[in-house]
């Protein structure tokens, strides 16, 4: 049992769900998007602000409260988020999306998703992929308004 | 078996219940290498032989349409579809013309509110009258219901302007007969309520509730979904007017659900659906219904499902409803000590001394249901997260879940001791201890 489980709840996403990259407001967003998982009532409101004049992302926030699995996916979206353009955003997404479909049978790639790889082992618990999924979701949608 | 002697007032014994569970196939599961606890029997309870058996003889010896055709074995299959009616409406202490069959307990509760909502259009002629709703009358439930006894009368006070008014809860989630009479008034028509409450545990004052009700010429509709699979229920001796449970909380199949009128008020309601099986004469512009309970029936019905929905009853019957709620008074107990006496732990509901159901909801502190469930089913323990489908409760609470333990007649002491264990080990794994 504890094999499934270790391989679900990776060290990398324990301490996430405790730090909370990214939790709180913006003084001033850009872009902001309310997500809500209806089956578990989980919910997270993403905030995106972009540097000046640019489509760089300065800081990405959110708040809201969900399972260890949805606040540490948050918390690896914020980390990952700074810095990017909104073009970089989108592929990110789509690799964490195509990660968490795949059901682990394609490696991811580190350097693409950085901690997020730590979510491959969701992908198994088809319960929870929504969880992980709810931040990026908000963020992909907070791009769709910006482009 | 040999003949024993039976105290049917005492608990059912753990020896019994090892010779109970041979009875559940499913209980024999295995789960991520570990032996299932099932503890999610509130959600669904699981089914024994003798009601897998029953279904499955009469889909093959006697499956055919009910109340139409005039051959052999549709002459059984309306015999068996009957006979499983009276003996279902024998269980709840009502008369065969007082049980309807639904699809599930959702739907009993939405043919109640759909029927009033049809008089208040002007359905069902002077007879349904009574039923009418308009601007000023009020509709009164509790803040712990079950969504399934929430919204479909936020659908009747939206179609009718009748007001929906909630009794309270308290902290805990429960609330006091001197709750309900703050809210109930002369312009209450409809006092809904949850027999059990399915979050909570909570045994409601139902004779209470009924009296004031009545003394304001309001009609009382039960939730029963969580008591009659688990207590003796005489619904006529409550007094309750409309009652609603489902068949697969009970031992018995998915798609069978039951709705209990008092049979003056089942002749008056109007139908909510319609359609074939529950009319008598058909013009291209009109229609005559069959009395209760075929008005209420549109459509080819659950057969196998209210034949095997017997059978359920029949099994609960052998085991003794009294020694069930005993077994589980017990079980709750052990659980609820040991649950509140995990540090960061907080138990819902009623406190000890209290009378209540065999479940326990709790909250953990600094980790979310979902994680709970998933760490406890890793260890093969299935619970229920989440919100119950009882948001309005856990936002009353404070909280966005809760982790819920439900046990049944079948449910071991050692299966409740698996949870306990594995509960003081939760927080400390998500870093939250
Ligand atoms: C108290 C209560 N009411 C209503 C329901 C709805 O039952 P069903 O989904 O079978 O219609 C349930 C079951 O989830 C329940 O526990």
């Amino acid at each position: 049992m504890s094999d499934s489980l270790a391989n679900l709840y990776q060290q990398v996403i324990l301490d996430h769900a405790r730090q909370r990259i990214g939790y709180g407001q913006l003084d001033h967003a850009d872009a902001e998007r309310f997500e809500r998982n209806p089956t578990c009532g989980d919910e997270v409101m993403v905030r995106l602000a972009l540097e000046q004049g640019t489509d760089r992302i300065a800081s990405l926030a959110w708040q809201g409260a969900g399972c260890s699995i949805s606040t540490a996916s948050a918390s690896v979206l914020a980390q990952l988020a700074e810095g990017l353009t909104l073009t970089e955003l989108q592929s990110k997404i789509d690799a964490f999306r195509a990660m968490l479909r795949e059901r682990g049978d394609v490696e991811p790639d580190e350097d693409v998703l950085g901690d997020a790889v730590a979510f491959q082992g969701v992908s198994k618990y088809v319960m929870r992929v929504k969880c992980a999924m709810l931040p990026w979701v908000a963020a992909e949608a907070c791009r769709g308004s910006l482009t | 078996m040999s003949a024993t002697i039976v105290d049917v007032s005492q608990p059912i014994t753990d020896h019994e219940v090892n010779a109970i569970r041979r009875d559940f196939p499913a209980l024999l599961e295995s789960v991520n290498g570990e032996p299932l606890a099932y503890l999610d029997s509130a959600a669904t309870a699981q089914r024994p032989h003798a009601v897998l058996d029953a279904e499955r003889h009469f889909l093959e010896h006697h499956n055919a349409a009910v109340h139409r055709g005039a051959h052999t074995l549709a002459g059984l299959a309306t015999e068996a579809y009957e006979d499983a009616r009276s003996t279902v409406a024998a269980f709840v202490g009502a008369g065969p013309d007082e049980v309807v069959w639904t699809a599930n307990a959702t739907d009993a509760l939405n043919l109640v509110a759909y029927g009033f909502a049809n008089a208040s259009h002007g359905r069902g002629g002077a007879a349904a009258r009574r039923f009418a709703l308009a601007p000023g009358d009020e509709i009164v439930v509790t803040e712990a219901e079950h969504h399934a006894n929430l919204v479909p009368w936020q659908e009747l006070a939206a179609v009718t302007g009748a007001t929906l008014r909630f009794i309270p809860v308290n902290d805990s989630g429960v609330y006091s007969v001197g709750d309900a009479a703050a809210v109930l008034s002369s312009r209450t028509r409809i006092v809904a309520l949850a027999h059990v409450s399915n979050v909570t545990g909570f045994v409601a004052p139902v004779a209470e509730i009924v009296a004031l009700a009545h003394a304001r010429g309001a009609l009382v509709v039960l939730d029963a979904c969580q008591s009659a699979p688990h207590r003796a229920l005489d619904l006529p001796g409550l007094g309750v007017d409309f009652a609603a449970f489902s068949g697969h909380k009970m031992l018995g199949p998915t798609g069978i659900g039951v709705l209990y009128g008092r049979a003056e008020l089942l002749d008056a309601l109007p139908p909510f659906r319609t359609g074939g099986s529950m009319i008598s004469t058909v013009t291209m512009t009109d229609a005559d219904y069959l009395p209760a309970p075929q008005r209420f029936e549109a459509g080819t019905p659950p057969v196998s499902q209210a034949i095997a929905l017997a059978e359920a009853v029949r099994y609960l019957q052998r085991i003794g409803l009294d020694r069930i709620e005993r077994r589980e008074e017990l079980l709750a107990e052990r659980m609820l000590v040991g649950l509140a006496g995990i540090p960061g732990i907080r138990t819902i509901g009623p406190g000890l001394g209290v009378p209540r159901a065999g479940l326990v909801s709790f909250d953990v502190d600094g980790v979310h249901g979902h994680d709970v469930g998933q760490y406890l089913d890793a260890r093969g323990i299935a619970v229920r997260v989440g919100h119950h489908c009882a948001q309005p409760l856990h936002r009353r609470l404070g909280l966005i879940s809760s982790t819920r333990a439900s046990a049944y007649m079948y449910t071991t002491t050692d299966e409740v001791d698996r949870l306990l264990g594995s509960a003081h080990e939760v927080r400390r794994y998500f870093g939250a201890a």
